[in-house]
């Protein structure tokens, strides 16, 4: 129906019918060990155990908040983690750390090139989790690709299925994990299996199943070389001076095998083009080609390299990690100036000053942040309100916010407003003072309305109400507001 | 400007595609088909259509539309909203029903969810004349204030609702009648203008004379006390105070004294059910000059156990 090879680019004058749609190539890389692998099993490890594990880790904060370590509480809009608990209106701490997540993205690039990409990505990490799946179920490279062209029998068919079928077991374990982080684990795990569960949390188990499946068992490579944004602008990001992986073509070129450099010595490099480091690559990329996207500086093709040169008894590290200008330099003859000073350069130093400072300043609002909070509305509708005494009222409700989670008493006073007292809602006028002690619940907003008279002859003015915890803290806030009276009409 | 070739369809070379046979200032479509997933969506859609059709009101006739077999109406929709609004509040109905209003403050839970209650339902009965903030106007008592005339306690603002002022056919409603004095020829003008000048000298507004006292005691003080201060059984304003409901100036007073006023508040008992009255009573009586109920209440309601409850002393 829709032939794309009758397709022509229009005005490409390129004979014959072109393609502007390429199917996908299978990546089926191959197993590799060596220093770069073993970090990315150790990197795998910890950002799965992070992952899977954190909703379950448990911390103790009394009877009046839960004991969950990590916890993003929307029901109660309430976000916990470890010993910080962070309210709706304190949300700029979290819009904080994700800016500091934004830029520790560009401050890792521009120390160590895109190893976000290579060691850390979830992406990364559940696409390199289903191709060792891909390599226990279907075993390595070459059985895989075999299996891939080989027509649908009783033993694909069972491989398929196992496969898909673990997939499907680690996608939808990967999606159960993601929503304990918004209610206690433990009950919302029975609930979720006893059909308690709320109808949102299937949703979202079955949509992050279907993407994990997706993304991590099929879309791969295709992900970062095609849907993700990140690699995109980290090509602005790097520049000649950028911490990447590189073959080093001067010392590569020209590529022959031993045979041929054998017969011809001195016209060959040290690359036998045995195309191992296409084998291994987790997006299926010859990094001989130079940089690209498609690189995600994984390191894999660095062990399989230096393996081979091994094995031939050439130096290791014909690919490596190395600036492209250290690349020109040491081809020139020059010595590489140390990793540190790459590392350690003007933009990077900038970086790390505007995500450290940014960290303190966090963390300095976090320290010297008030538990105790106050707001004030006064009624508008009326505005004042003439007493039988002739003294003037006006009402207000006021928000007395206890951030702590424990029970408090507070006193709430009028500061000015000459001959004002108060009294609530819950107390007789007669009791009305200037001060008014009220015990606000735990980690709850207490709403108090206050009616303050002031005696005749009142005239409009602001004044102050504070608010001040009773305990050992003494946290105060206040807040200023008018009292309305009425003009000069009688 | 549009050309129209007539020699049909033929196959484009560069493509190899079919163009549709047309062609405008040189310009030809090729007959590409619809990718298959767009065409796929669009029967999908029309489908869709279709059921739906049949399943919900769509098509209009002459005087409805058709009904859809599954029943469904926008008018139903609201019906199981406010059913579930219903059953959500059923409980509290239920509680508020059983209580005498004296308890209410004993159950704050529950006299809040009255507050919020009354709160609506005075936006819809009471606001033509009270004013959205219970204000009030002139003729129309502020509810905020500290000043009642028929009483301020939940119990008989209760019963002020309920049986609502000078209705005529409610036996128990609040009835008083101020004579006209000046209108009636009770009194004389200059009679009318010294008991005034008495009433404005309870509030230090104008100065006493002893003729006006002396009339005060003997056509007022029966219903406004010998002082002025007013009594709730005959809903008589208290004098003394700031507060006016027909104004505090001269002319005012002189012509309240004159021409009398007997301001009117429907029965709500008849109108309202007896939880919707509660309600309302709780929210007045919330605005800030409720008073507390001084009566004893426990012989009002034997029934209920222990739980005497005025939370003031």
């Amino acid at each position: 129906m829709n032939n794309p090879e009758k397709i022509k680019v229009p005005g490409s004058h390129v004979p014959g019918p072109e393609k502007l749609y390429e199917k996908r190539k299978g990546v089926y890389p191959q197993k590799i060990d060596g220093p770069f692998r073993r970090f990315k099993w150790f990197v795998m490890f910890v950002t799965l155990t992070i992952y899977y594990g954190t909703p379950w880790l448990r911390w103790d904060r009394g009877p009046y908040a839960p004991d969950q370590a990590v916890l993003v509480d929307l029901a109660h809009r309430r976000f916990y983690m470890f010993g910080i608990e962070i309210w709706p209106h304190e949300f700029y701490f979290v819009a904080g750390l994700l800016i500091m997540a934004g830029i520790g993205l560009f401050l890792v690039t521009s120390a160590v090139g895109r190893a976000w990409c290579g060691y850390s990505c979830p992406q990364t990490v559940w696409t390199d989790l289903f191709q060792h799946i891909d390599r226990f179920i279907d075993g390595d490279r070459n059985a895989q690709m075999r299996l891939a062209k080989a027509p649908w029998g009783p033993q694909k068919i069972f491989k398929r299925t196992l496969k898909y079928s673990i997939y499907l077991l680690i996608s939808f374990w990967t999606g159960g994990a993601w929503i304990m982080y918004f209610a206690d684990a433990p009950t919302l795990t029975h609930d979720f299996w006893t059909g308690q569960a709320a109808p949102v949390a299937y949703a979202t188990v079955a949509v992050l199943t279907a993407t994990t499946f997706l993304l991590g068992g099929f879309a791969r490579e295709q992900v970062c070389i095609y849907m993700c944004p990140w690699p995109r602008i980290q090509t602005a990001m790097l520049d000649e001076k950028s911490l990447i992986v590189t073959y080093k073509d001067w010392r590569g070129e020209k590529r022959g095998s031993l045979k041929k450099a054998e017969k011809s010595p001195g016209e060959y490099g040290d690359c036998i083009d045995c195309n191992q480091c296409v084998a291994v690559c987790p997006t299926g990329y010859d990094i001989r080609n130079g940089p690209d996207i498609a690189c995600i500086t994984c390191g894999l093709c660095i062990d399989a390299c230096d393996r081979v040169m091994k094995e031939v008894g050439r130096p290791r590290g014909l690919i490596d990690y190395a600036t492209l200008e250290d690349n020109k330099r040491e081809a020139a003859g020059e010595t590489p100036r140390p990793v540190w000073k790459t590392i350690l350069h003007l933009r990077t130093l900038i970086y790390l000053s505007v995500w450290g400072g940014l960290g303190l300043a966090l963390l300095f609002a976090l320290g010297t942040r008030n538990h105790t909070d106050i707001t004030i509305a006064q009624d508008r509708n009326p505005p004042f309100m003439l007493m039988s005494d002739g003294s003037v009222r006006n009402a207000y409700t006021l928000k007395l916010r206890n951030m702590e989670s424990r029970p408090r008493k507070m006193e709430v006073a009028i500061e000015g407003l000459p001959g004002a007292v108060m009294w609530s809602e819950d107390m007789p006028r007669e009791a009305a003072a200037r001060k008014i002690v009220r015990d606000v619940p735990a980690d709850e907003i207490d709403t108090m309305r206050a009616y303050v008279v002031v005696p005749e002859g009142a005239r409009s003015q602001k004044f102050t109400f504070t608010l001040r915890s009773l305990d050992e803290k003494g946290e105060s806030d206040s807040g200023q507001t008018n009292f309305e009276a009425p003009g000069s009409e009688e | 400007m549009t050309d129209i070739k007539h020699d049909g369809p033929r196959i484009d070379e560069a493509t190899g595609v079919e163009t549709v046979g047309h062609e405008w200032d040189g310009i030809e479509e090729l007959n590409n088909p619809l990718p298959r997933w767009w065409i796929l969506s669009f029967y999908a859609c029309i489908l869709w259509a279709i059921a739906y059709c049949i399943a919900y009101p769509a098509w209009p006739m002459i005087s409805s539309a058709t009904q859809g077999v599954l029943g469904w109406t926008s008018r139903g929709e609201l019906a199981k909203e406010m059913q579930a609004q219903e059953k959500e509040r059923a409980a509290n109905v239920a509680a508020l029903a059983d209580m005498p209003i004296e308890q209410l403050p004993g159950n704050p839970a529950l006299m809040r969810a009255a507050v919020a209650g009354g709160r609506a339902a005075f936006k819809v009965n009471c606001v033509q004349c009270h004013g959205s903030g219970a204000a009030g106007s002139k003729g129309y008592p502020n509810l905020n204030d500290d000043d009642w005339l028929w009483g301020g306690d939940l119990k008989a603002i209760e019963t002020t609702l309920i049986h609502g002022i000078r209705q005529p056919g409610d036996d128990q409603t609040r009835f008083s009648q101020m004579p006209s004095f000046g209108r009636d020829g009770i009194l004389t003008p200059a009679q009318v203008s010294a008991v005034t000048n008495h009433v404005l000298s309870l509030s230090s507004k104008a100065k006493d004379s002893p003729a006006g006292a002396q009339l005060f005691a003997e056509n007022c003080a029966v219903c406004h006390g010998p002082a002025g201060k007013g009594m709730r059984e005959f809903g008589a304003p208290n004098l003394t105070d700031a507060i006016w409901l027909y104004g505090g100036s001269r002319q005012d007073v002189i012509a309240s004294v004159t021409n009398a006023h007997a301001g009117v508040m429907p029965a709500w008992g008849n109108r309202l059910d007896p939880v919707t009255v509660k309600m309302l009573a709780a929210y007045v009586h919330s605005l800030g000059g409720g008073e507390d109920f001084t009566e004893q209440a426990a012989p009002a309601a034997p029934a209920t156990p222990a739980e005497q409850t005025n939370e003031q002393p």
